[in-house]
Formats: C-alpha cells, structure tokens, sequence
C-alpha cells in the first residue's frame, strides 16, 4: 500500500545531528529512513551527512551505519549486501546516502560496478550541487551559472551531469529522481525501490541555505520551485522506460527562483560572458 | 590467486560469495562491508594495486577488521616494471595493518591460514597482510604441502565476528568521526592490539605446529646468529641465498649469520635486539628505498640496533646474486656504513 507523509514511521532513525538548521540533505536521510525503517542499514561517505551524523561520542542513527571513502558508498554496500546474505539474512535494506560529489565525480566507478553487478542496494544521492562540506567547492552537478568557492565570479561554466542518464546507461532496475519539496513523490519512490530486488537509484535534491544563499526557512520552498520552474525534473526509470512524473508548473519563473539564491547572483562584469539576464 | 578462488567458489568447493568488482579500492571497501556484515572476508592485490586501495587500508584498519589479504610485492611506477620489489608494502607500513612477509610458497600459504587466526582473534582485531615476493614467490614453481579441511579445522576455529559486526537487534555506528579529545585513545587501542599479537601469533604457531609439525619462529628467523659477528638482516625470498653464503662464510671462519625479518608490523623489535645484541656490525639488505632517506626496513632495524650499512638491491627484478651477497658480508667486515646500491 502506497505510503504517504501522514503514515510515516513515528520513530526517528537520524536525529541529534549537527546539521545546519534549514539542512536539505538531512531532511532527505530522515525521511528515507522512516520509510525503511530499522532493518535499513545506511551507508554515508565522506560529505556532509557524515560529517555532521558520526561524531563520536555524539551518533545520530539508530539504525545500522557505517561511515566509508570518499569514493566507496557502493563497493561498500555490495559487501554489506553480500556479507549478510552469506550469513542467511535475507529481510534488510542496504541504502546510501552519497553526496553530489561522492556520486557524480568520485564515487562514479564504484556506483557503476555495483550496478554492472546488479547489486541489491538502495543508492541515494542527495544533491546539493556542490561539495558542501569541505566549503562548497564545484561538483559535477553544480548547475551552470552557480557560483561556488572554486568557481568564485562567473559561476559554473557546465551544466549538470545528468546522473539518472548516466546510471540508466549502466544498466540500473530503478532509477528517479525526487525533491525534498515534494515528498510525497521522494516517499513513494523509495517505497517502490524498496520492493525491487536490484540496483535502484535515487537522486533527490536537496537544498543547502549555506551553499546556496538563501534562508533557512526556505529550503523546502526552494526544493518545491526548483521542480515548478523546470531547474529540476520528478522523472522515473523502470524496465527502459523514462516517464516524467511532474511538468514544470511554471516554468517562466526560472530567474525567480534563480534571484532568491545568492549563488546565481554574478557580479556585473562576467554576466553578458555568463550569458546571464538576472539584474 | 583469485582466479583459483573462482574456481572453488563455482564449482562449490568453497562456501563463499565472490564480488567482481572494478577496482582495488572497491575490492577491499566490499571486503571491509562484508567484513562488517560479519563474515570471513579475504583479498589479493599487488604493486599499483595495493596503493589505489591505500586510503581503504587505514579504513579497514582503524574499523579494525579482520580482513586477510595477500600482496605480491611488486615494482611502483614510474618507471613502469612488473617484477618483484618491496616498495609496494613497505610504502604503506603505518597504515595500521598486521604486515608478515613470506620465504616460500609454503610459508604464503602457512602464513595466510594462520593469518585468520591472529587477525580474527578477539583481543587483536587487526587487518592481516601477507606478502610474497612478485615473480619469485608468485610466477615460479614450488612443491607445497597442501593441508587437508581437517587440519585447518584444527588451527582455525569457525568466524566469530565479535561485537563489530551489524546487528539488527542492537543497531550501532559504525566508523565515525573521532575529536582531538578521543582521537588519541581509539589509535592507542589499536596499537595495543598490535603489539599483543605477538602473544597470539606465538600461540597460532604452536597450534601450527603440533597440527603440521612445521615450527615458525615469530617476528624472526635468526639462522647461526648466536655466536655471528657479522649479521645480515633481510627479508622475503632472498633469504635463503643470503643462508647460502653465510654456511660458505662459516667454513672459511667469518662469522656469519643471518636474521630474516618474518613481520615488520607489529615490529619485532624486542626479538631483534636480543639477536643482534652482540653483533659486531649488521647490514641490511632489502628491496626499497625511501627516496632521500634510506631503505624502510633499515630505518626501521636501526632504531633498535646500531646497524651500519644499507645495501638496496633487487629493485624491479633485479638479480640478487650470491657473490653479491658475499660483497655485502666484505663491506661489513671492511667497516662501511651508509646506503649502498647493489
Ligand atoms: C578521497 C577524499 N578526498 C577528499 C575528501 C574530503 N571531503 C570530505 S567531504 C567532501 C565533499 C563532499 O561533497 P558531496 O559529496 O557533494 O557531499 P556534501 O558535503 O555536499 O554533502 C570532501 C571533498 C575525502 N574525505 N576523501
Ligand atoms: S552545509 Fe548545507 S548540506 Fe551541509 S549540513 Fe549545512 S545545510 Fe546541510
Ligand atoms: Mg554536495
């Protein structure tokens, strides 16, 4: 039976953590695992989520979870997979909660093997499209025009990788894409990639207020724009096929949503280079 | 090697599950999840390979897990070159993992099985990594005694994985983030555990030995030391030459001895003191250099004994040629100290 933001599991399994108020990504590793609940074993390399959950003696799960590299979210779970399985347990979830840059650019090569080997794990990317914790470096999924600490006054010059492509070409079960601003869309997918024995992706936005330049109460409002003006995409892969879960609401809002962010703000000099028409 | 495993594990042999994976780094962050997952977990790399999982390495060892894992010491780029030297694993000494390094195949395989042992036990905890000398060790034939699934039985008990493993009834972090105010202590630990290995490797020895018959001697192996006046410490495959040489020193009266190093992780430091203690002079012979410095093993035999001479040989394959040897025995008697290229 489809679950909804009201039936959500009561119980927290991430909470007492460090996360800057107004945090997408916590918000995103909250909610996944009070749809998994306590049988999820999580997986979190190096990023924030990590940073902000395993401080010793301060530890944010209660469920099963495991800090790993960088690079390692999914050799990691494969191992984990394996490892119980090979001890006869069978009723468990392994899911991961990577960064933009520990899916897109580092941890690429490890996601894509645990894919080819059609590992049964839940890979969740919460994007926040730059490398936060280490000072909101570029990533490969910072979206063109952002400006972050390492592309500091025109913005970035690329677009985003599309991730759901990419793993799609791999070869994925399941893949979608979500957003923090609709959670009921995020819930019923991983609800559904939870049913499917295989490899399942999600990749779900998930805004920063630090990183991006905008209030702290904002963050699921900006998450559930960035949907309506077509900055971000609910779509779905299963069995080969691609489904769009949402058209963009309002698409002629696009520099709305980019003015409420500090990160779009160019100063005046790159902005005709940037090809930009904010003010 | 793993190849071989392949073999065991499709044609059911071997009750285990066999993870492809796309690189080193995955192949041990799989063994360290499996691991984690609580079961008996083992890998293989060498050269390139062991440094590409060099970051997984202090993961593994620090999340203190059990893994056992073979390296054939081979040659690092650049320059590029596919035979055997020590640079790999010694390069990676403080990465917190249990190091032995092997003579012979029967010592590989001896070693790997009480490898489990000592790693897996609960007051040790400690990733285990055996090393063979690339192509000697890996690409040359050798007649081994191969034990039977009762022997084993005797030596390794079945996989306890402890407390560090996933538990759904008790639900834990993992690995975490440890401040200044902690940080110390968890290293402290697993230093601890190091160094009572030796209790326990003592202990799988002689198990090994009632089981086999074939008797290991810990952190050394100190052949006609006793009453040598001049030592050559070494280690790995080149030992048995470098025995040679001492046996024709003997009958032309120098005294002559040799000292192969079996661990260099935990250090055997109090085993080589009391070898060497009345040394008159010691060289070590090794496969590595640390650029600028000198050899790691050196560096590391002379911080307990005033050893003088360094000789680095054997680097890409090198020859190690017992005249050479017999030089290095000469150079010691001549008083030459320093680093010196075979
Ligand atoms: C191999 C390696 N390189 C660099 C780092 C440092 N580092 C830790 S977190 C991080 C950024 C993570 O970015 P992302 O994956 O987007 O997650 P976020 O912090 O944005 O949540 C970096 C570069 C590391 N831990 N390991
Ligand atoms: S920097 Fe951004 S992503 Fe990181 S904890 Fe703070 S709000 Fe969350
Ligand atoms: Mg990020």
């Amino acid at each position: 039976m489809a679950m909804s933001a009201r039936d959500l599991d009561k119980r927290e399994f991430f909470f007492g953590h460090k996360a800057c108020a107004g945090c997408g990504g916590s918000l995103a590793v909250r909610i996944a695992l009070k749809v998994l609940g306590e049988r999820a074993v999580s997986v979190l390399p190096a990023g924030c989520m990590s940073a902000v959950g395993f401080n010793f003696p301060q530890l944010a799960f209660t469920n099963n979870a495991f800090i790993t590299p960088f690079a390692a979210t999914a050799s990691v779970m494969t191992g984990i997979e394996a490892g119980l399985r090979q001890r006869g347990i069978d009723d468990f979830q392994v899911v991961g909660f990577a960064g933009d840059g520990g899916t897109a650019d580092i941890g690429l090569q490890a996601l894509s093997g645990a894919i080819d080997r059609g590992d049964n794990i839940l890979y969740i990317c919460y994007d926040n499209e730059a490398y936060m914790n280490t000072g909101i470096q570029k990533s490969g999924l910072t979206p063109y025009g952002a400006k972050t600490t390492t592309t500091p006054y025109k913005g970035s010059r690329r677009h985003k990788k599309d991730m759901l492509a990419i793993v799609a070409a791999n070869g994925v079960d399941y893949a979608a894409s979500a957003s923090i601003g609709y959670l009921e869309d995020y819930i019923r997918k991983i609800e559904k990639a939870a049913g499917i024995t295989g490899t399942k992706y999600i990749h779900v936005l998930a805004p920063c207020p630090v990183g991006w330049g905008f209030k702290t109460d904002e963050t699921v409002d900006i998450a559930r724009e960035a949907v309506d003006v077509g900055a971000w995409s609910l779509r779905e892969y299963e069995n080969g096929e691609w489904k769009l879960n949402r058209e963009p609401s309002r698409p002629q809002d696009l520099e709305l949503y980019m003015k409420r962010q500090g990160r779009f703000k160019i100063e005046k000099q790159y902005q005709e280079e940037n090809n930009y028409a904010g003010e | 090697m793993v190849e071989r495993l392949a073999e065991f594990v499709e044609d059911g042999s071997l009750d285990a599950e066999f993870i492809h994976v796309e690189s080193e780094h995955s192949a041990l962050s799989a063994a360290m999840g499996a691991s984690l997952a609580g079961v008996r977990t083992f890998t293989a790399t060498s050269s390139q390979g062991l440094l590409y999982m060099a970051e997984v390495l202090t993961y593994a060892a620090g999340g203190r897990f059990p893994i056992v894992m073979i390296n054939a010491n081979r040659s690092l780029a650049l320059p590029w070159n596919i035979y055997g030297d020590q640079r790999d694993s010694l390069s990676l000494l403080d990465s917190g993992w249990i190091q032995a390094y092997a003579e012979n195949a029967q010592e590989v395989l001896d070693l790997t099985l009480m490898a489990f042992r000592i790693a897996e036990d609960t007051a040790v905890r400690v990733p285990f990594m055996v090393n063979l000398d690339g192509f000697h060790l890996t690409h040359t034939y050798e007649v081994v005694d191969v034990p039977t699934k009762e022997q084993i039985d005797k030596i390794l008990p079945d996989y306890d994985p402890g407390e560090n493993q996933i538990d759904f009834e008790n639900p834990r972090s993992f690995g975490f983030t440890a401040g200044p105010e902690w940080n110390a202590s968890f290293h402290k630990a697993h230093h601890e555990a190091m160094l009572h290995a030796w209790n326990v490797i003592d202990r799988a020895e002689n198990t090994f030995h009632a089981v086999f018959g074939r008797r290991y001697s810990g952190g050394v192996d100190a052949y006609r030391c006793d009453d040598a006046e001049y030592v050559l410490v070494t280690l790995g495959s080149v030992s048995g030459l470098c025995r040679q040489v001492a046996d024709s020193l003997r009958e032309s009266g120098v005294k002559a001895g040799v000292l192969r190093l079996r661990y260099l992780r935990p250090f055997p430091d109090e085993a080589i003191r009391k070898v060497l203690s009345s040394a008159k002079s010691v060289a070590v012979l090794e496969k590595d250099i640390s650029f600028g410095g000198a050899g790691t093993v050196f560096t590391n035999v002379r911080s307990i004994v005033p050893a003088k001479l360094n000789v680095i040989g054997g680097l890409g394959g090198a020859d190690i040629s017992a005249a050479q040897i017999a030089g290095i025995f000469e150079s010691l008697q001549a008083g030459e100290s320093g680093v010196k290229w075979l």
